[in-house]
């Protein structure tokens, strides 16, 4: 246990010591989940707008105002007549654009139908989708407010009820897919780096040679990289909470315990590579490619699983990924408990397990 | 004398190949044990399975009393290892590098810290006790190799061409190390290449093709092979040679 202890002791200092390590460590998550969180958000947020009123009325003003007291969107300008109109577009200025017909105020409040004319920029498809229908939703909301009598009598009205994330916020997607792919990236590369940076150095056959059993140093090499992992589930969980403004619904602890099962079947993985590998720099291509892209491919969290083809969503189950960024979902944005997500945590536990005994296997005592 | 390694018949083959063909010596306690052979004839092949890191095709080998196919275990708490690469970790410093294999050997901190003080004052390190093992030249970087590998006081310490790429006066420097360590009874095996360092040895085997044609003092070899020099009865045997690298 001392020696084991020793041991790892070194391990931290060689992480500590190698500062650019230290910057990917440490800096990575936070990096992704502010990338992520900030720049490559699909939510549509204060899309700068143009409106042309032609009905100068109470009633049109009132509507503007509504369109932009929510924060889809923002007025820029008021504009007079359409050539200023088609100028915005061309400026690039603006993705959308109202023209309040004459005779707005009377129609309204008559409860006659009035056109709404609107102008979106639909070089991008989806935005341009988003946009029409927030302003469709909006005119709806508005049009209730204004008439007493219902104008088009609906039989069917449908209530949507947006279960889990009511403001369609993009974090509770991701942030779950950035914890998968961090830890993954982190354990599996960093531990399959070390191990393969002592068998070229030789420090390795030293290591052999000595008392100190094989095994243990495999051991020794995970725990430094478990510790930093957990660390870095806190930093990615604190922003979280703290930044993007995403709580966590379920319980900590079981968070906490799923984490550092994901993290070992990840150090599992990497100890696997380490093994069949003999220079750094393939384990860490392995590392790249073997389990980046499969990460981000087959999680779930940038690609949809359900509508892949089906060989392919036969192959996502073998991602570890995919099934941790299921629980941690379940956990925290639905605020599950440990009944709902037992089978996935079996999975998770089974694919470490397979990796730990086919590392100790194949794991050579003996040089060659 | 007792003797602390028995080797007979030790093979080891891969595949068809045979690196190290039935080699049968002992080496007694306290003795300085020269290795040579050229390149590829089979030395390291052969103290890899004297250091229980290789498993022998066939023969028997006990290293300090205990057997190389069973007790691997209790052989690696009674032997040293340096290997022909550098060993040490380059970003640990001096210090920690000692802390640390004193740790995986076993030793108490009192051990460890008595142990380094002496060893950084033999070494005369004291001013680059705290500096990165990567900023220090090569010669003092393998004399603190060779004290870390004997730092536990095994009974054996094999060296597996330690002084590859050092300059002449820290050879001379290290090969004082080595009699130290075999004054207080640690029994060296070493291998080289250079045959100024086999005249310091006690006795030599010289390997061919993995077989060992000759085994003696380096005086009954020269004696034996009707030659001067070490040089020369190196190239008599060498010259047989069919393996080429």
């Amino acid at each position: 246990m001392k020696r084991l202890l020793s041991f790892v002791k070194k391990e931290f200092k060689h992480v500590m010591r190698d500062r650019k390590t230290l910057l990917i460590l440490f800096g990575m998550p936070v990096v992704q989940i502010l990338i992520f969180g900030f720049a490559l958000s699909n939510e549509i947020k204060e899309s700068g707008i143009v409106v042309l009123d032609n009905s100068h009325s109470e009633t049109s003003r009132k509507f503007i105002e509504k369109v932009s007291s929510g924060h889809y969107f923002e007025v820029e300008n008021l504009i007079d007549d359409n050539a200023e109109l088609e100028n915005s577009f061309k400026e690039g200025k603006v993705k959308l654009a109202l023209v309040i017909p004459n005779h707005f105020e009377e129609r309204v409040l008559a409860g006659e139908p009035s056109n709404l004319q609107v102008v979106v920029d639909a070089s991008d498809p989806n935005t341009a989708t988003v946009l029409t229908n927030y302003i469709a939703a909006i005119s709806r909301d508005f049009q209730m407010q204004m008439s007493q009598l219902p104008v088009t009598p609906q039989l069917i009205q449908p209530e949507v009820r947006m279960l889990y994330n009511p403001q369609l916020k993009g974090a509770p997607n991701f942030v779950p897919g950035v914890m998968a792919l961090v830890l993954m990236l982190i354990c599996v590369m960093m531990t399959a780096v070390s191990i393969v940076r002592e068998k070229e150095t030789g420090t390795m056959e030293i290591l052999l040679v000595s008392p100190f059993h094989p095994f243990m140093v495999i051991m020794a090499k995970a725990i430094p990289y478990m510790f930093i992992s957990l660390l870095n589930v806190t930093t990615i969980l604190l922003l979280s909470v703290w930044v993007l403004d995403l709580p966590i619904n379920g319980s900590i602890l079981l968070l906490y315990a799923e984490s550092s099962l994901f993290i070992a079947a990840s150090l599992a993985i990497g100890i696997f590579i380490s093994i069949k590998t003999s220079s750094q720099q393939v384990a860490m291509l392995i590392s790249l490619m073997g389990m980046m892209l499969p990460t981000i491919l087959f999680s779930g969290f940038m690609f949809p699983i359900e509508n892949m083809p089906l060989p392919l969503q036969v192959i996502s189950n073998i991602i570890p990924a995919k099934w941790f960024y299921i629980i941690v979902k379940s956990i925290m944005i639905k605020g599950l408990g440990f009944s709902y997500i037992w089978k996935e945590t079996l999975i998770l536990f089974g694919m470490t397990l397979f990796f730990f005994l086919i590392s100790l296997k194949n794991f050579k005592i003996r040089l060659s | 004398m007792e003797k602390v390694i028995t080797a007979h018949q030790l093979t080891k083959k891969f595949g068809q190949f045979i690196a190290t063909n039935a080699i049968t010596f002992d080496v007694k306690a306290g003795e300085i044990f020269g290795f040579l052979g050229a390149n590829g004839a089979g030395k390291t092949t052969a103290m890899r399975m004297l250091c229980g890191l290789s498993k022998p095709s066939s023969g028997e080998a006990k290293i300090a009393g205990y057997d190389i196919y069973t007790q691997t275990e209790s052989i690696k708490q009674h032997i040293g290892y340096m290997s022909q690469k550098f060993s040490l970790y380059e970003d640990l410093t001096v210090t920690e590098n000692i802390r640390f294999f004193g740790g995986i050997y076993g030793l108490s901190q009192q051990q460890i810290k008595e142990k380094s003080d002496a060893l950084i004052q033999r070494l005369e390190l004291s001013s680059v006790a705290h500096t990165l093992l990567s900023s220090l030249p090569l010669g003092w970087k393998q004399k603190l190799a060779f004290s870390v590998a004997i730092l536990h006081e095994p009974k054996i310490v094999f060296l597996d061409e330690p002084t590859g790429g050092v300059d002449p006066v820290t050879r001379r420097q290290f090969w004082d190390l080595i009699y130290e360590a075999a004054a207080k009874g640690i029994t060296i095996f070493v291998t080289t290449h250079y045959m100024d360092e086999a005249e310091y040895c006690d006795r030599i085997s010289i390997m061919v093709d993995g077989k060992m044609e000759a085994l003696g003092t380096p005086l009954e070899l020269k004696q034996q092979f009707k030659a001067v020099t070490m040089d020369e009865v190196f190239y008599i045997l060498a010259r047989g040679a069919k393996r080429i690298e």
